[in-house]
C-alpha cells in the first residue's frame, strides 16, 4: 500500500462528499432554470453556498465559485486590479489607471506570481516585491514602510499560509495595517483552508481564495469569498450569475461536496508532524527544517537535505512507495530551486535539496513510519548522486 | 526517452526482458519550448509529453531529471568553443560522451540503477572473457555506432541498446505501432536538438563575434576579405567572393580556418585529400587492443553518414611545438577528403567499433609548394 505524504499538492475526496457528489451528479437541473428541476439544483447549489460561507464566516452572498484556487486568485488580483483603476482604464501600459500599485511577498504561490507579472507586462502594474524573513514570514516593517510611502497602491496580497515551507503569517496585523491606508487586501487561503479557524468578516479581508480538493472535496471546484463592499472586473463574461461576478452555468454537485468537505473539523495534525519532524532529524541528522517551527500548518514538514537533489529524493522514495514532493514548480518537469527558499535567503543549492511532506486526513503513525524506514537509505544514494550539475568522472575520453 | 519512437520501444523492450524498468526524460534546456517544431524530435514539453505517454502505456514510472546545466557547459558551450577554434564538432557524439553515458549513467549507478538503456542503434557484444565490445546495429543504414564511439569499456559495461539487432527502423516503427504508442508515426530527428530552426550558421553568428579577416592562398598570399572566419568549413567553395580566379583557372575551395589570426586558406581542390590524421584525446570503446602500438588495418569513419574508409592505425607518441603525447595516427590507404579537425574518426574492424579520436591535425596529399 503505496504511503500517501503529498496532501497539499491534492488530499483524497472525503467518503461523504463521494456520496454526495455521486447523489448530485445523477440528478438533473440547471441552477439558473425557472422549472422545478432547476429549483432543486439551485436549492442543493445554495445550501452548498451556506456552508461554505459558513465555514468561513462569510455571508452566502459572499461566496463566488470558481473552477478552483487559481481562477479564484486570478479574478481577486485582477478583478481588484482592473476594479481600483478602472476611472481611467484603458487596458495599456502607456496608460496606467491611478493606482497601478501591488504589494506582494516573494514567496507566493504561481497563482499570485504569473498573475501579478501578467499585471506588470500587460497592464502598467507596478509590482512592490516585499521580502521574506529566513523563516518565510513576510517582513511587516516592509509592509508598512510601502503602505506608508505610496498612495496609489491597488491591492496587498499574500498567502496566509506558505504552501511549500508553511509558514503561517501574522494575517491580524497585516490586514490592520492595509486597512489603516484603505487599500484592499487579497488572501489566498487555499492551503489555509480545513487548517486554520477563518472568520472572514471579522478579518477585515476584501476578498479570500479557497480551494475544494484541498480539503478532501472535488477538483475543479474552488471560491472566492468577496466582501459585499468590494467589486472586482471579471474574467469571464456570460449569463450573469454569481453576482455578475463569474458567469457560467454553475456546478451544483461540485459545490455539494465542497460543502460537505468544508464542515469537517479543522484538522490539527500537530503530534503527527512534530514527530516526523523529530523522526527525519534523527533519521538524517544534516537535514535543516525550513519555516516557522511554532507559526506553522500542523500538516507541513519541510526539509533540506543538504548535498543532493529533492528530486533525487522524491524519486528513491516514490520507488519505495513513499509519495512526497519537492514543493516547488516545475516546468516540464524541470526542477527548480524554490523561489520560497530563495527569498527566505537560501543559496540555489541548498534550496534544491527541498523536499516536503503534508499530512492530511488519512494520514497516521503507519505513513511516518514508512518514510522514516525508507529515508536513511533514499538520503545515502541521493546524497551520492549529489547535484546534477556536478562533474563525471565517466567519460573522460 | 527522448518522445521519440527509438527510446519508448527500446524501454519496452527491456521491460519484455525482465528488467525493472524507469523511464527517464532528459531536461537539456531550462526554457524548454512548448510544441515540436521543424525535425526536431525532442526538448519540447510536447515531446516530453509523448514520453511520458509512452512510459504509462509500457506501465513503468517516469521521471524528468535536468541535466540543463551540464548539457550547456559540455555540450553547447563546447560546440560554440570548438567552432570558435576553427573545428568542426559533432555534439551528439559529446552528448553521449558527457551527459547519456556519463551525467546520467553516473547518477542512475548512485541512485541505485545498474544500467541506461537508450534507443541507439549499435551492439554491445560480451566476449569470452566477459569484457564488452560495441558493435554496429544490423540495420547499416540505422547504425549510430560512429555517436557511440566514444564509450569506454566501463560505460559499454552499463549500457544496453535493445534496437541494435533489429532488421530496420521500419520494424521498428511497426512495434511501435503495435504497442499502441502515440509516437509510432513520429518523424525521426535530423537537426541538432539546441538549434531550433536548424540553421546552424545563423545560431553561431549569434554567438561567435564575426571580424572581417584575410583570404589567404597556401603561400600566404592576401586574395581577398571574409567577413568572419567562423562562417567557413573545410571544403567550401561557394560563398568566397574572392573576384578573380587563380592563376590556374580552378575553382578554390577553404583548406583551413584560423580563427587566431582570423585567416582563411583557400586553394586547389587536390589540396583537400588528406594523407593522414591524428588525435590526441582518443579513447578505447573496450579493452584497448594490445597491438595498438603497431601499425594495424582498420576501417575509418569520419562523419555520423559517411562511409567508412580502409585505413592503417597506430597508437604513437610524439612531440612538437614543444608539446607531448601520445596520439592515435590514421593513415587511409587513399587520400580522403572533408577531414577536419575536430571531427571524431572512430576506428572499426569489421563491424566492430574498436575506438576513436578527435582529430586535432590533419596533412594534405598534396604539399603546399610554396
Amino acid at each position: 500500500m503505496p504511503v500517501y505524504l503529498d496532501h497539499a499538492a491534492t488530499t483524497p475526496m472525503l467518503p461523504e462528499a463521494i456520496a454526495a457528489y455521486t447523489e448530485a451528479l445523477s440528478l438533473v437541473g440547471n441552477p439558473s432554470s425557472i422549472h422545478s428541476a432547476g429549483q432543486n439544483a439551485k436549492r442543493m447549489l445554495e445550501e452548498a453556498r451556506e456552508h461554505v460561507a459558513a465555514s468561513i464566516g462569510a455571508d452566502p452572498i459572499e461566496i463566488v465559485f470558481t473552477s478552483g484556487g487559481t481562477e479564484s486568485i486570478n479574478l481577486a488580483v485582477k478583478g481588484l486590479f482592473w476594479a481600483r483603476n478602472s476611472p481611467l482604464r484603458g487596458g495599456r501600459v502607456s496608460r496606467p489607471g491611478p493606482r497601478p500599485r501591488i504589494l506582494v511577498p516573494r514567496g507566493e504561490h504561481h497563482a499570485t506570481l504569473d498573475t501579478v507579472e501578467w499585471l506588470e507586462q500587460h497592464e502598467g502594474a507596478i509590482v512592490e516585491w516585499l521580502p521574506l524573513d529566513e523563516l518565510g514570514r513576510v517582513r511587516v516593517d516592509a509592509v508598512e514602510a510601502a503602505l506608508a510611502a505610496h498612495d496609489d497602491i491597488a491591492l496587498l496580497t499574500f498567502l496566509w499560509a506558505n504552501n511549500e515551507v508553511g509558514t503561517i503569517q501574522p494575517l491580524a496585523e497585516l490586514v490592520a495595517l492595509a486597512e489603516a491606508h484603505s487599500v484592499p487586501v487579497h488572501v489566498d487561503a487555499v492551503s489555509a483552508l480545513g487548517h486554520l479557524p477563518i472568520d472572514f468578516a471579522a478579518s477585515g479581508i476584501t476578498a479570500l481564495s479557497i480551494s475544494a480538493h484541498k480539503v478532501g472535496g472535488p477538483l475543479g471546484m474552488g471560491a472566492l469569498a468577496l466582501a459585499r463592499a468590494a467589486t472586482v472586473e471579471p474574467l469571464i463574461h456570460g449569463g450573469g450569475q454569481q453576482r455578475r461576478v463569474r458567469s457560467g452555468t454553475q456546478d451544483a454537485p461540485g459545490a455539494v461536496a465542497f460543502g460537505v468537505a468544508v464542515r469537517q473539523p479543522l484538522l490539527d495534525h500537530t503530534e503527527l508532524r512534530d514527530r516526523l519532524i523529530a523522526g527525519v532529524r534523527s533519521a538524517v541528522p544534516e537535514a535543516v527544517l525550513r519555516g516557522d517551527p511554532v507559526d506553522r500548518l500542523s500538516t507541513n514538514a519541510h526539509f533540506t537535505f543538504p548535498g543532493c537533489e529533492g528530486d533525487s529524493l522524491l524519486f528513491l522514495l516514490d520507488a519505495a512507495g513513499v509519495a512526497v514532493s519537492t514543493g516547488s514548480a516545475c516546468q516540464a518537469g524541470v526542477p527548480e530551486a524554490s523561489h520560497v527558499l530563495l527569498g527566505m535567503g537560501l543559496g540555489e543549492a541548498e534550496a534544491r535539496g527541498a523536499l516536503r511532506f503534508t499530512l492530511g486526513h488519512t494520514s497516521t503513525q503507519a505513513d511516518v513510519d514508512a518514510l522514516l524506514a525508507a529515508l536513511p537509505e533514499a538520503y545515502e544514494r541521493a546524497a551520492r548522486a549529489g547535484h546534477s550539475d556536478r562533474s563525471t568522472t565517466l567519460g573522460q575520453a | 526517452m527522448s518522445g521519440g519512437v527509438d527510446s519508448a520501444v527500446a524501454a519496452a523492450r527491456a521491460v519484455d526482458a525482465g528488467h525493472e524498468v524507469v523511464g527517464v526524460h532528459l531536461a537539456l534546456s531550462r526554457m524548454p519550448g512548448t510544441l515540436r517544431t521543424g525535425s526536431r524530435g525532442c526538448c519540447t514539453i510536447e515531446d516530453s509529453m509523448d514520453a511520458q505517454r509512452a512510459a504509462n502505456l509500457i506501465g513503468i514510472p517516469y521521471y524528468v531529471w535536468d541535466f540543463s546545466e551540464r548539457f550547456k557547459l559540455d555540450v553547447v558551450d563546447d560546440f560554440v568553443a570548438e567552432y570558435a577554434a576553427g573545428r568542426t564538432p559533432n555534439p551528439c557524439l559529446r552528448c553521449n560522451e558527457k551527459i547519456k553515458f556519463a551525467a546520467l549513467l553516473e547518477k542512475a549507478l548512485d541512485l541505485g540503477f545498474d544500467a541506461v538503456v537508450t534507443g541507439h542503434y549499435a551492439n554491445v557484444v560480451t566476449d569470452e572473457n566477459g569484457d564488452r565490445e560495441l558493435h554496429r546495429a544490423a540495420d547499416w543504414a540505422k547504425d549510430q555506432s560512429y555517436v557511440l564511439g566514444v564509450l569506454t569499456a566501463e560505460q559499454l559495461a552499463h549500457s544496453m541498446f535493445p534496437l541494435g539487432t533489429t532488421p530496420s527502423k521500419a520494424e521498428v516503427r511497426a512495434e511501435a505501432a503495435a504497442r499502441g504508442f502515440s509516437v509510432a508515426t513520429k518523424p525521426d530527428s535530423h537537426d541538432i536538438c539546441f538549434i531550433p530552426d536548424g540553421d546552424t550558421r545563423g545560431w553561431l553568428a549569434d554567438r561567435l563575434r564575426a571580424e572581417r579577416g584575410d583570404i589567404l592562398d597556401r603561400s600566404g598570399a592576401v586574395l581577398g576579405q571574409h567577413e568572419g572566419a567562423h562562417a567557413f568549413t573545410i571544403g567550401q567553395r561557394k560563398g568566397l567572393n574572392i573576384g578573380y580566379p587563380a592563376d590556374d583557372g580552378k575553382p578554390r575551395f577553404v583548406l583551413e580556418v584560423r580563427p587566431k589570426t582570423n585567416e582563411v586558406v583557400v586553394g586547389p581542390r587536390e589540396a583537400l585529400d588528406i594523407a593522414e590524421f591524428a588525435g590526441s584525446r582518443y579513447s578505447w570503446a573496450g579493452l584497448e587492443p594490445d597491438y595498438a602500438r603497431e601499425p594495424f588495418a582498420c576501417e575509418v569513419q569520419i562523419r555520423a553518414h559517411a562511409d567508412p574508409v580502409p585505413a592503417t592505425a597506430q597508437l604513437v607518441d610524439f612531440e612538437r611545438d614543444g608539446e607531448h603525447g601520445t596520439e592515435l595516427l590514421l593513415t587511409p590507404d587513399a587520400p580522403l577528403g572533408s577531414v577536419s579537425p575536430g571531427q571524431s574518426a572512430v576506428v572499426y574492424v569489421g563491424t566492430r567499433v574498436l575506438g576513436q579520436c578527435t582529430i586535432d591535425r590533419t596533412v594534405s596529399a598534396v604539399p603546399a609548394t610554396a
